[in-house]
């Protein structure tokens, strides 16, 4: 069975659709022949030249959800229509908030496994799904065994998004058949938090700060360094659990997957649960105090000290250049 | 009000790791501990269902009839528990799993059930949700905060950009991020307590399901492959002898960071 059909789960973001959308687009049409993409909102419309240049034919517009949270209508607006005959091949979905809880919704509606935390795709008969294990040590590549469609969840940063130059994609509505007491959820207020400087998976520069800053207070040095390197801050595992810093700063298999030019590791002493989140970086510098850390088998440059000393003395040195 | 967490009773995650070479899952031998993850769902479930006639209840799928993990629950302060053990179930995927704690948890007939975002060693962050709609609850999944408010549930749930406030009527599924409460260390009462607090263990059978869609046999997955990744070259390792800071620099500059 050749895969001729994938739909993509697009999301959108403050302009337009969000990286990891364009990145599963791009995957999408290299392997299949006709890409499809599943949106929702009050303006999908405005999407849909973007969707098309990256490769969609088509959005299936789910429409304003009306303060919904989009897991239970957009799942169920997908499971009709693939009950109505349109089935995909396979579905790409981002591994986001919104789109673990759709993937969630749509597997047990249709019986279907998913295969979550995928980093790449291999197309043969049937299209399999790469994983890292480990902290990234070992990549396992498992497919599925039954009839599709193949639900994928697939991690940002896994492929490069390339414009296709196709066409805008034509919006075609997909309805939300009823759904009873499971949709019962509604968005009451939604609180934007400030935030200066770049989106952690998308900057440039990530400064990480790990248990080794000793207290909840030192956080602050890691928001500095991230700011003079125009960069975002990113966690350990470790200090999200102890509650320093809230969970969408965390770095690693159960958080953000980052891939900036420099990524910083100050205090972390590197779990394979952080590694596999930050180990595609393109420079790793780690600073720790303990040699044996195993962040040192992936860092670059690798500072053995005390983070309480080498910090205070980098933001200095940066605030003297200026 | 009736709390039922699900717990997850996993190896040690500071033991190392390994794939089963024949099935190519991962090695579940020795004792079991109760992921870290639990941690924050059990006691969040503990100060929701604190009051006169409140109840927290764990429920755990496990192989061997281990309860290990589930006394750490226990000894927090649940009531008591149920386990799902079964050879069958060896090799379950997430549906799969999901299945049997959405019937397992029906026997308690909870007003909310509270997990974990994900777990440590699974981690496919799609069990609540499919749990979920197996029941036909509504869900609120990366909870911040939950609060009840008599037959509903406001949450602060985790977004991109910051939070979103969502109310949802009970019965619901809610996950929980790590780092919202501080989990209590179980006392040494809690701890005598917890070993003769009921666990009711159950079988596939008992919860009346298909042993063709759990375990192995269920499993619509299989892992084709398991190769080692390319690892990166080592780099300069240095000690600071008070020039870190400005070997930092020194490397950021070649980079043209700064």
């Amino acid at each position: 069975m050749a895969i001729s059909k994938i739909w993509v789960l697009a999301e959108a973001g403050d302009s337009g659709p969000t990286p990891v959308t364009l990145e599963l687009l791009t995957e999408a049409r290299s392997v299949a022949s006709t890409v499809e993409a599943v949106a929702w909102g009050s303006d999908t419309a405005s999407l849909a030249a973007a969707l098309g240049e990256y490769g969609a034919t088509t959005v299936h517009d789910v429409g304003d959800l009306g303060g919904a949270l989009p897991g239970v209508p957009v799942a169920s607006a997908m499971a009709e229509l693939i009950k109505g005959g349109n089935t995909p091949d396979a579905i790409l979905i981002p591994a986001t908030y919104d789109g673990r809880d759709i993937a969630g919704r749509l597997s047990a509606k249709l019986d279907k496994p998913v295969l979550t935390n995928v980093t790449g795709l291999v197309a043969g008969d049937t299209l399999s799904s790469q994983h890292p294990l480990f902290g990234g040590s070992l990549t396992v590549t498992a497919k599925f065994t039954g009839e599709g469609p193949g639900i994928f969840v697939i991690r940002a940063k896994s492929f490069v998004a390339e414009s296709g130059g196709g066409a805008a994609a034509s919006v075609v509505p997909a309805a939300v058949p009823e759904t009873g007491a499971s949709n019962a959820a509604r968005i009451v207020e939604r609180h934007v938090e400030e935030r200066s400087g770049p989106k952690l998976d998308e900057a440039a520069v990530v400064v990480s700060g790990g248990r080794g800053l000793g207290e909840a207070s030192n956080y602050a040095l890691i928001e500095e360094l991230a700011k003079l390197l125009h960069g975002a801050a990113g966690a350990s595992r470790a200090i999200v659990d102890a509650g320093w810093v809230p969970y969408s700063h965390q770095v690693g298999q159960t958080g953000k997957t980052v891939k900036p030019t420099v990524y910083v590791a100050c205090g972390i002493s590197g779990a394979t649960q952080h590694l596999v989140g930050m180990k595609g970086s393109k420079n790793i510098i780690a600073i720790n105090k303990d040699q044996e850390a195993p962040i040192f088998s992936v860092a670059d440059l690798g500072i053995v000290g005390d983070v309480h000393k080498v910090l205070p003395a980098l933001i200095e040195a940066l605030k003297a250049k200026g | 009000m009736n709390v039922v967490v699900c717990v997850k009773q996993i190896p040690d995650p500071a033991a190392p790791s390994a794939l089963d070479p024949g099935t190519k899952t991962l090695v579940r031998t020795g004792k079991l501990i109760m992921d870290d993850s639990d941690n924050y769902g059990v006691e969040m479930a503990l100060q929701l269902a604190g009051g006169e006639g409140d109840k927290v209840t764990l429920v755990s799928m496990a192989p061997g009839g281990e309860t290990s993990g589930l006394r750490t629950g226990l000894a927090m302060g649940a009531a008591d528990a149920i386990l799902v053990s079964d050879d069958a179930l060896a090799g379950s995927d997430a549906l799969g799993t999901a299945k049997v704690l959405a019937a397992a948890i029906k026997r308690a007939n909870p007003d909310l059930i509270v997990m974990a975002t994900e777990s440590t060693d699974g981690y496919t962050g799609t069990l609540p949700v499919q749990v979920a709609e197996l029941l036909g609850l509504p869900s609120v999944t990366f909870a911040k905060s939950i609060a009840v408010d008599g037959s509903s549930v406001k949450v602060e749930r985790q977004t991109e950009a910051g939070y979103d406030e969502v109310t949802c009527p009970l019965p619901a599924v809610v996950t929980v991020t790590a780092g919202v409460v501080e989990p209590r260390y179980p006392s040494f009462k809690g701890i005598m307590a917890a070993k003769s607090k009921p666990v009711d263990q159950l079988t596939v059978a008992d919860l009346g399901l298909d042993a063709s869609q759990v375990g192995q046999a269920g499993s619509g997955q299989e892992i084709t492959e398991v190769t080692e990744a390319e690892a990166r070259s080592a780099g300069e390792i240095v000690v600071d002898e008070g020039d870190g800071a400005q070997r930092v620099v020194a490397f950021l500059e070649q980079l043209k960071v700064i």
